[in-house]
Order: structure tokens, then C-alpha cells, then sequence
């Protein structure tokens, strides 16, 4: 049995969690103080994803960059590749919040999309 | 004169939040005085996700959290003044403003909403030894640069301070390629919320030093290193414990301070914990139809709040002018008392006659705390007693209050709040 403590980021509250594994199966989750900590627990053991946020160029805009981010979470380990995956994209303004940046980032099947309206 | 019902001073999130309340609440005549070339304030350069949990029961980023309320503040027709600086509010509500358009000039209002928001700490106020190179930045400075501008700062980087744009900085920094070498936190515990320094120290594996500070800075014309100690209980650095760093870049999270010389200069009364107005149930300072919200009365962690807060604001100021004079009057006034771990509340005081159904107290404690309780006394009777597996000064604490809970107590004088340790 081997013991694994986490801080859940499911909310601010940060609950302190200890989740006991048998190998690569989750035996039990303690300290949280609601389901979200449970899910987030089995899930960062497991597989631990996060939404990556960032920057791209913009041209002919009322400002130079439009905010960006993943739309769904993507493995923790693509995080690196996600980022420079970003680097020298320029997109023309106007640009909408949602609207895809860069499909299929890193081959995670996942989209960019803006995070901001940049007329 | 022009003259609107309500000017509200600011347009970041506090301030959209309020103008849409005071809109809703059946008061046409709102303007949103912005200084800033677009609404939305600091969320525009949080392009980290995170907000609106309590809001909208999703993760948003600061520009899709802020577009939200912009749109709703489009829809609702609110006036709004971009590019535009309050240099003076009289306490008779003559706001004084100028922009490039229509120069200075002033407006009548019935009612203002302070919503200013903060800035941030500089190195000045901390009185760090050394050359004054360039590459020494605060963190929202940083943040503007890389996440608005485009620009990177530098590319080694060390961090002083702990607060959450700090935290947020590091992995925006090594996203962009910098290699940020250690955040380095004076007091013994952090200044940020718990999922900044998972997400954002621990995911890069950047060190956090607790009980550090910056006592040497090098570099004549640009930063070239810092030198780093451990400080004992008292803050003062132990000699023999300094380590070298060489860094281009310096950023400081070292706290935020409301922006209130606006409101110092009409006379309201300010509580010095929070460097924010004294305000009462309705959040109106001691100037009656100027009410205060969001980071300009007392700095927050969390937007929603903030949001939640405004909303109370902008509604009350709508009432305000709605009922003239009859506003203030009738009801007694209930004092409320931080003590033993808790610094302030907001309000500072209740009057129940005023007081809508429900109303969250919202405060800060001194230090961490572990398996403690957040009470409240009623005059001498315990009332609340909540059990609060941990509360740490970073993280906004709060009570619900209920008008009928507090008619049941109608000698009462005074809420005492305080950290009762188990």
C-alpha cells in the first residue's frame, strides 16, 4: 500500500487529501469535503490533466495578443509541447471569444480557442 | 452639469457588477467612468483559468469571466466612458473627470459606487537594499507585459512574495520560456490560494523558500543577481543563511493596496486594516449614497466574491436613489467586532432594519490557523460556531447572517468575531 498526499484544486479551499493506492489502484481518498475532491483525487493519480492558457499574436487588432486557452483539459505531460505548439502563431483580428485558434493541439485532440474579443 | 443618478468609479469587474445590479434594480440613469483603454480591469490580463466557479458553475478565464458581464452591461444599454480619469469627487457627488475627448469636466451624481480596485506593493515599500538596475517589476506589471503588450521581461527570473499573481507569473514565465530559479515568501506560510501553488510552483517544480526575503540586489544598469537569506519569527534575516541567485529579472508580489485617494479626498472614513472605506450593511461609507465594493474596500482572492459584493453595492445604490432621505432613516445600528484571529469585517456595522434577508460577513484572519472554529458571539451568547479544518490569511472567510436571526436579538449590541481554536 503505498500513501500519496494531494492539495485538491477542485475550489479554492484547497481540502488536504491523502489517497491510499494498491499499485495502480486507487484503495480509498480521505480528507476532502466534497465529490469533487474524490474525482479530482482517483483522477490526478491516474491520469492528471490540466487546461493550459496562454497567448497568441494578433494583427490589425486594437491590441497585439488575444488570450487562448485549451478547451477541455489536456494531459499534464503534453503541457510543454502544447506551449511551444502556440509560439509564432499570429491570428487576424477580429478574433471572438471561442473561436478556434489551432486545432488538435499536440495531437491531443483538443482545440486552442480565444479567450477574448479583440476587434 | 451633466447629471446621471449613479457614476460608478471604475469598470473591472466591481464596478460592471454593480452597474448591472443598480440597472436592474429600475434605475435607467448609470454611468461607468473607466480609465483603461477597455472595461473588464485586471481580469483582462488574467488569462489564467479559474474564475466564476461560484458564478457560473464553470472554470472561465479573467477575459471570458469579464466578457460575460461587458456583454450583459452592452445589453442592459449602460453608459460607459472609456479613457477616462477621476481626478475628484466632492462630497456633495460632484465627480470631476477628464479624457482627451471632452477635456475635464463634471458630473452631478445622486449617487457614486467607489470601484477603483488596487494596485500592487512596490519595492519602494519594502525597502530592499541595493542598486536600482532594470528588471525589477512587479508581478501585475509582468503580467501586463507578457499577457497584453506581448513583451517578455526577462528570461531568469526570481520572485519575491507568494500572492497569487506572483504564483501565476512563475508558470506563465516558464510557459514563455524563462527559468524562474525560486519564489521566495517572508512569512512562514503562503500569501496564495493552495491551487496556485500546486498548479503553478509544483507542476514546474519551482521551489517555494517560506521565511526568505531579498536582502541584495546587483546590477548597475540591468538586474544581475539577488541574494536571498532566512528571516527568523521577527522577519529580520539570520546571518549565515544567504544564497546567491543570478537573475535578470526580478518580479514582487508583496501584496496589493486599495486605490482610495479619491475616496480620502471626499472625506470618507477609511477602516486603516484594510486600507479600504468603513462601510455599513448596505456597503455605503459614512457618505451617504457613496457606497464601496470589490478591491477598493478590501482586496479579495476570489472574483465571484467580488461580483457578489458589487451586486449588493450597485442594488443598494439604486435604492438610494429611490428613496431619497427615507434611505437612512430608523433602525439601530449593530457593531461588529473582529477579535483574536479575525483583522476586520465587512460591514463594519449591521443595521437590521436596513439589512436585506441574508447577508454574508466577510473577513480575513491574522494567521493559519488548523481544526479551528469561526464564531460569533451575540453580545455574550455564542450564536455561530463553525468548524473550519484549516483558514489561512490568504483565503477570504465568511459568516451568513440572517435578518430574522438577528430581529430574534432585538437588545442586541455588538457581534463578536473570532478563531476559537479546538
Amino acid at each position: 500500500m503505498e500513501e500519496r498526499k494531494l492539495t485538491c484544486i477542485g475550489c479554492p479551499m484547497g481540502c488536504p487529501l491523502t489517497v491510499v493506492m494498491n499499485g495502480e489502484e486507487v484503495v480509498s481518498v480521505t480528507g476532502n469535503t466534497c465529490k469533487r475532491g474524490d474525482v479530482y483525487a482517483r483522477k490526478e493519480v491516474t491520469n492528471p490533466t490540466r487546461i493550459v492558457t496562454s497567448t497568441v499574436r494578433v494583427s490589425g487588432g486594437s491590441i497585439d495578443m488575444v488570450s487562448v486557452k485549451t478547451k477541455e483539459d489536456i494531459p499534464k505531460g503534453k503541457i510543454f509541447e502544447c506551449v511551444k505548439a502556440l509560439k509564432g502563431i499570429e491570428v487576424p483580428a477580429p478574433v471572438h471569444i471561442g473561436d478556434v485558434i489551432l486545432e488538435n493541439v499536440a495531437d491531443t485532440g483538443v482545440d486552442i480557442v480565444a479567450t477574448k474579443n479583440v476587434e | 452639469m451633466r447629471a446621471y443618478d449613479i457614476v460608478i468609479i471604475g469598470g473591472g469587474p466591481a464596478g460592471l457588477a454593480a452597474a448591472i445590479s443598480a440597472k436592474k434594480s429600475g434605475v435607467d440613469s448609470v454611468l461607468i467612468l473607466e480609465r483603461d483603454k477597455e472595461l473588464g480591469g485586471i481580469l483582462n490580463q488574467c488569462i489564467h483559468n479559474g474564475f466564476g466557479l461560484h458564478t457560473f458553475k464553470e472554470e472561465l478565464t479573467g477575459p471570458e469571466y469579464a466578457g460575460r458581464f461587458i456583454d450583459q452591461a452592452k445589453e442592459l444599454n449602460i453608459e460607459y466612458k472609456l479613457n477616462t480619469m477621476v481626478m475628484d469627487i466632492s462630497p456633495q457627488k460632484v465627480v470631476t473627470a477628464m479624457n482627451r475627448e471632452e477635456g475635464l469636466f463634471e458630473i452631478q451624481a445622486k449617487a457614486v459606487v467607489l470601484a477603483m480596485g488596487c494596485r500592487e506593493r512596490s519595492r519602494g515599500a519594502l525597502n530592499i537594499p541595493g542598486y536600482r538596475p532594470a528588471g525589477i517589476f512587479s508581478a501585475g506589471t509582468a503580467q501586463r507585459l507578457v499577457n497584453i503588450e506581448g513583451y517578455m521581461p526577462g528570461r531568469e527570473v526570481v520572485i519575491l512574495g507568494s500572492g497569487d499573481i506572483g504564483l501565476i507569473m512563475a508558470r506563465r514565465m516558464t510557459f514563455e520560456g524563462a527559468k524562474v530559479k525560486v519564489v521566495a515568501e517572508l512569512m512562514p506560510y503562503s500569501g496564495g490560494l493552495k491551487r496556485n501553488i500546486v498548479q503553478c510552483l509544483d507542476d514546474y517544480d519551482i521551489p517555494l523558500k517560506l521565511s526568505h526575503t531579498v536582502v541584495d540586489i546587483k546590477g548597475k544598469e540591468r538586474l544581475e543577481g539577488i541574494t536571498l537569506a532566512q528571516v527568523d519569527s521577527h522577519g529580520k534575516p539570520i546571518p549565515g543563511t544567504e544564497e546567491e541567485y543570478s537573475c535578470d529579472t526580478l518580479l514582487l508580489s508583496v501584496g496589493l493596496i486599495p486605490e482610495n485617494e479619491i475616496s480620502r479626498g471626499m472625506g470618507v472614513d477609511m477602516n486603516p486594516v484594510t486600507s479600504g472605506p468603513k462601510v455599513n450593511e448596505s456597503l455605503e461609507t459614512n457618505i451617504e449614497g457613496v457606497f464601496a465594493c470589490g478591491n477598493v474596500l478590501h482586496v479579495h482572492d476570489l472574483v465571484d466574491f467580488v461580483s457578489e459584493e458589487a451586486g449588493t453595492a450597485g442594488r443598494n445604490a439604486a435604492e438610494y436613489v429611490k428613496q431619497g432621505e427615507a434611505h437612512r432613516q430608523g433602525g439601530k445600528e449593530i457593531k461588529m467586532n473582529p477579535v483574536e484571529g479575525v483583522r476586520y469585517t465587512v460591514p463594519g456595522t449591521i443595521n437590521v432594519d436596513r439589512m436585506d434577508e441574508n447577508l454574508t460577513v466577510r473577513f480575513r484572519v491574522g494567521g493559519v490557523y488548523k481544526n479551528c472554529y469561526i464564531s460569533a458571539y451575540f453580545d455574550d451568547e455564542r450564536v455561530i460556531h463553525r468548524k473550519r479544518p484549516v483558514v489561512a490569511p490568504g483565503e477570504m472567510e465568511e459568516i451568513k447572517l440572517t435578518k430574522e436571526q438577528l430581529l430574534k436579538y432585538p437588545d442586541l449590541q455588538t457581534i463578536t468575531v473570532k478563531i476559537e481554536e479546538a
